[in-house]
């Protein structure tokens, strides 16, 4: 009985989240800008190679700081390049975007 | 992730030579930054409070990680917890008593060979299902708590000593396959302590819908021999900040899954908004217990629970993360409440050259 009563919330709730993306991506267009490179935000439009990196493995699990230093660009990069299996032309993708 | 509860991945310890050798390391590694390549200290800090059935604890928690690479193609990374945790006496005994635990909670080398391989070497997080390697550190959780079945894999303590292969398979533009392996040596060392075991994850990811789905599988090679199996779905729409994550893990003693949700709004003036700051989160779970044979971890009796939480994204990297969780178990229903705050700092370990 329990297990009805969660699994009919969670499909409620999914459902109304699925509405409200949907809502949103209809409602919206083009409306986040491009950010800034020390405080990417995992909704911005894919603006190049190194963006759309950041969005689909750096933003999948957390979000972005809010800034760092220039001096740890490469650290960062080199860390998610071993989370996140990336390529050497990735990795200067990456640094690009965050260093441009 | 911390917990009321002491923490798999944290091992207990009051004795001063994990910080020793925590430093250590820091120091050992530090002058080899240049340029851009400068070590840095990342990690997050909190105060958590959770009232589990009427019981509030406390817990201030602090967990750095220290990553510097040397040379093109190594990275040496570590985290450690460092953590206080008050709890009620219990008994006749009025008024709270505390412990504390100090720990790395992982210390390894990454040798990046290509994007196809990467060699893992010495005491690293267990890749099985997703939780344990990418959303238990305490700045990325929607929930100060992790799900129910987070240790259900060969490892109770969360990480394996030994070396791990990992990398990306087939890379495409529709789609790309990650991989990893890992074999782990059994040891008793106190800083280190391991299972022998070994096992390995698969996952595809498609891009243009943002779907990840993957399996896991690994097994205990000493004492049961137990096998286990894992499997987690990703979804993260397109240009949303709508994100579902669900994972299933089955052991021959236990199994469970959880599924959570989380949003963020872009109206009301965007996610830097007052109302767009706002995260409302959900997580279902279930374990199914089919004997109490094995210490895993999970509760001794089938559970259902829902979780319910309203985090907020402060400005300058801190959160704050409050939830309310109905559990159901033959065992006993109860309430918990949780609150907590927590930041996540992230600064070069030293002053390093300006690229």
């Amino acid at each position: 009985m329990n297990l009805k009563h969660y699994l009919s919330g969670f499909l409620v709730l999914a459902s109304a989240s699925v509405f409200a993306v949907a809502a949103q991506q209809g409602g919206t267009p083009g409306a986040a800008p491009a950010k800034k490179p020390a405080a990417p935000k995992r909704t911005v439009q894919p603006q190049d190679h190194g963006e759309r990196l950041f969005q689909q493995h750096c933003s999948r699990c957390h979000a972005a700081p809010e800034g760092f230093p220039p001096s740890i660009t490469g650290t960062i990069v080199r860390h998610m390049r071993v989370r996140a299996g990336l390529s050497q032309h990735d990795e200067e993708a990456l640094l690009h975007f965050f260093s441009p | 992730m911390p917990l009321p509860t002491p923490e798999p991945k944290t091992r207990a310890s009051a004795h001063s030579s994990r910080i020793f050798l925590f430093v250590l390391t820091a120091l050992a590694i530090a002058h080899q930054g240049s340029a851009q390549d400068t070590p840095l200290i990342s990690g997050g800090a909190g105060f958590l409070t959770s009232t589990n059935a009427g019981s509030t604890t406390y817990l201030p928690i602090i967990e750095p990680l220290l990553a510097a690479p040397l040379g093109k193609r190594v990275l040496v990374e570590s985290r450690a917890a460092l953590l206080e945790f008050f709890s009620p006496k219990g008994g006749d005994q009025s008024g709270y008593g505390h412990s504390h635990f100090i720990g790395i909670t992982y210390l390894q080398g990454d040798y990046v060979g290509s994007r196809h391989f990467t060699v893992v070497a010495g005491d690293y997080l267990i890749p099985f299902n997703t939780y344990n390697d990418r959303l238990s550190p305490v700045w990325i959780g929607n929930f100060q708590d992790g799900p129910l079945i987070a240790n259900l894999n060969f490892s109770s303590s969360g990480s394996g000593l030994g070396g791990m292969l990992r990398g990306n398979a087939i890379q495409r533009s529709k789609y790309s396959i990650d991989y990893n392996y890992y074999y782990s040596t059994r040891s008793a060392n106190e800083q280190f302590s391991a299972s022998r075991g070994s096992g390995g994850r698969a996952a595809v990811y498609l891009p243009e819908q943002r779907l990840e789905v993957g399996l896991s599988y690994d097994r205990l090679l000493q004492g049961r021999h137990e096998n286990f199996y894992g499997a987690h779905v990703w979804w993260e729409p397109k240009d949303t900040s709508f994100r579902l994550r669900s994972e299933f893990a089955s052991g021959q003693h236990a199994q469970g899954y959880w599924v959570e949700a989380d949003y963020r709004t872009h109206g009301f003036g965007g996610l830097d908004s007052a109302i767009g700051r706002i995260e409302p989160v959900f997580r279902i779970q279930q374990t199914f217990r089919r004997d109490t044979t094995a210490s895993d971890g999970l509760p001794t009796a089938n559970t259902q629970r829902a979780d319910f939480g309203l985090d907020y994204n402060l400005p300058h990297n801190t959160r704050i993360l409050t939830s309310y969780a109905r559990q159901f178990s033959v065992a006993g229903n109860r309430n918990v409440w949780e609150t907590g705050i927590v930041y996540r700092f992230l600064f070069p370990a030293w002053k390093g050259k300006q690229p």
